[in-house]
């Protein structure tokens, strides 16, 4: 994306200033909205909306042999495309390296945070273990998109329905959902929150533009624990590097933004219409 | 089936599909949505559901083409893709395009093409994107109705509007709209598959494709219904665009 040098330096003496081009402050998130149930095929799915970025998650469940190294517990992949239909910028063909980071980032929290009780996903050890495919698609690339495929993915895990299995023939039944849902760790689950340090200025949920002209931009997935926070996984990206007294004042925004969205983010999470 | 049915004539023997699953009537659509603008980032977007079957649409351009040898100084061209989400379907699909995603992308390329004037472009592309978030049959119909809307969405030149359906035979009953439960009906005759576009002004077929078994009497019958469900398929996409506002 080739941002005009006179956007840019717009962008940055409105954030000096406290303020940006939408009107928000620079920790302010855009307007958050949910839609569960986005594929009846799938076993849970959801759209979440950052302002006008979108993105579609959906789970879907198999039965599979374990790895060797983890003959109890079930297998989890995740995989993230960024559709050309979501930007210009975006191109047809496989994963190039943003979708790849995108969905590791996304693997990472979820996998790290032990959201997902593994263990509870082993049909047979060392024989049939059920897979869990968390399949991410860009739908619209208006900035932020790693944060709002996070909530995406949290959501349609959390709405996900186990598939019958027949233990007689030991197979799985495709398109027969139970009324069981998918073993969760409540109280693990982390919230993706990423920074963009724009100059001087913190940024939360930026747009594309602010997202483009970014030094640095640091991924945290955080949950609860106790008063406190707890990380379940981190990324750093681009080329600006921060200093470790950044990285705590960082640390200090994050804690407080969970705090403050925290109550929302459960009940978009956990509340089913 | 005894020696004596053989015997009988193609006219005397009754259809054995005497009335669909959902309850609808023969010449009847699934329930449509229609909606335009549902991707801002792209030129020209639209979402087109009908019954379970979801399909989105993005335009971009017309703009430079790359790789350049595929440019044409006369006139720019249209490219089309279109590809199903892994999870639309009962078993996940494998992510990306495959054998059967690329020859939808081209015929709906073509289904398209005749609509849309791109003389004053050269060297340029108008891209559509596909992608079906949700399946139950009639993906491909599906998909040309939104990329229609949203090539008139996106201010593309336009000489008519494209519109699609899948018409059915079952048994010998012919009926439109078919949902993947009858699809897959397997009496009789079984299930034969007429997935047709048509174009709303010059009223020509730019896509026609069959599965299974059908007379030559049969099969005009079955363009004849096509055609009336094309033309209250352009109602409805005619007013979706109608309604934008923006």
């Amino acid at each position: 994306m080739n941002i005009p040098n006179l956007q840019k330096q717009r962008i940055v003496e409105y954030l000096k200033q406290g303020k940006r081009f939408d009107g928000r402050k620079p920790e302010e998130y855009r307007k958050i909205e949910i839609r569960t149930g986005i594929s009846n095929k799938a076993e849970g799915s959801a759209s979440v909306k950052f302002g006008e970025t979108e993105v579609y998650a959906g789970v879907k469940l198999d039965v599979m042999t374990p790895y060797p190294d983890s003959q109890d517990a079930g297998v989890f992949i995740t995989s993230a495309e960024l559709n050309p239909m979501a930007s210009a910028e975006f191109e047809s063909g496989p994963p190039r390296i943003e979708a790849i980071e995108l969905g590791r980032i996304i693997d990472r929290g979820i996998r790290e945070s032990g959201f997902i009780d593994f263990k509870k996903l082993c049909i047979k050890e060392g024989e049939k273990v059920w897979s869990v495919a968390l399949d991410i698609y860009a739908i619209n690339d208006a900035g932020n998109l790693m944060d709002v495929a996070n909530l995406a993915s949290l959501i349609a895990l959390a709405n996900t329905k186990m598939l019958k299995y027949n233990e007689k023939e030991e197979k799985v039944e495709h398109g027969e959902l139970t009324k069981e849902s998918l073993p969760l760790n409540k109280e693990a689950m982390s919230f993706n929150i990423t920074v963009h340090k724009i100059r001087n200025v913190f940024v939360l949920d930026p747009t594309s533009e602010e997202q483009e002209i970014s030094d640095s931009r640091i991924s945290f997935a955080v949950c609860s624990n106790k008063n406190k926070i707890r990380i379940s996984s981190i990324q750093k990206g681009k080329e600006g590097a921060l200093t470790a007294e950044e990285i705590g004042k960082i640390l200090n925004l994050v804690e407080d933004k969970w705090k403050e969205m925290s109550p929302q983010i459960l009940k978009y999470v956990w509340d089913k219409e | 089936m005894t020696p004596k049915k053989e015997k009988d004539t193609e006219e005397k023997t009754e259809s054995k599909y005497k009335k669909r699953v959902d309850g609808r009537k023969f010449d009847e659509l699934r329930p449509v949505e229609a909606k335009i603008g549902v991707i801002p980032e792209a030129d020209g977007s639209a979402m087109y559901k009908s019954g379970n079957t979801i399909a989105l649409a993005a335009v971009f351009g017309p703009r430079t083409l790359h790789p350049q040898h595929m440019q044409n100084p006369k006139t720019g061209i249209l490219r089309v893709n279109y590809d199903m989400m892994t999870f639309s379907v009962s078993e996940r699909k494998k992510p990306g395009p495959n054998r059967r995603s690329q020859e939808i992308s081209k015929v709906i390329e073509w289904a398209l093409a005749p609509c849309i004037d791109l003389s004053e472009f050269p060297n340029s592309v108008v891209d559509v994107f596909i992608e079906i978030p949700q399946a139950d049959a009639g993906t491909r119909v599906a998909g040309i109705n939104a990329a229609s809307m949203a090539l008139a969405h996106a201010g593309i030149p336009m000489k008519e509007i494209a519109s699609a359906i899948a018409v059915g035979k079952l048994d010998k009953s012919l009926v439109v709209d078919l949902s993947k439960e009858e699809e897959d009906y397997a009496e009789g005759e079984g299930a034969t598959d007429i997935p047709v576009c048509y174009l709303s002004r010059s009223k020509k077929i730019s896509l026609i494709q069959l599965d299974g078994k059908i007379s030559s009497e049969e099969l005009k019958q079955a363009l004849e219904l096509g055609k009336k469900a094309c033309e209250e398929i352009y109602k409805i996409q005619v007013k979706a665009l109608k309604e934008i506002k923006e």
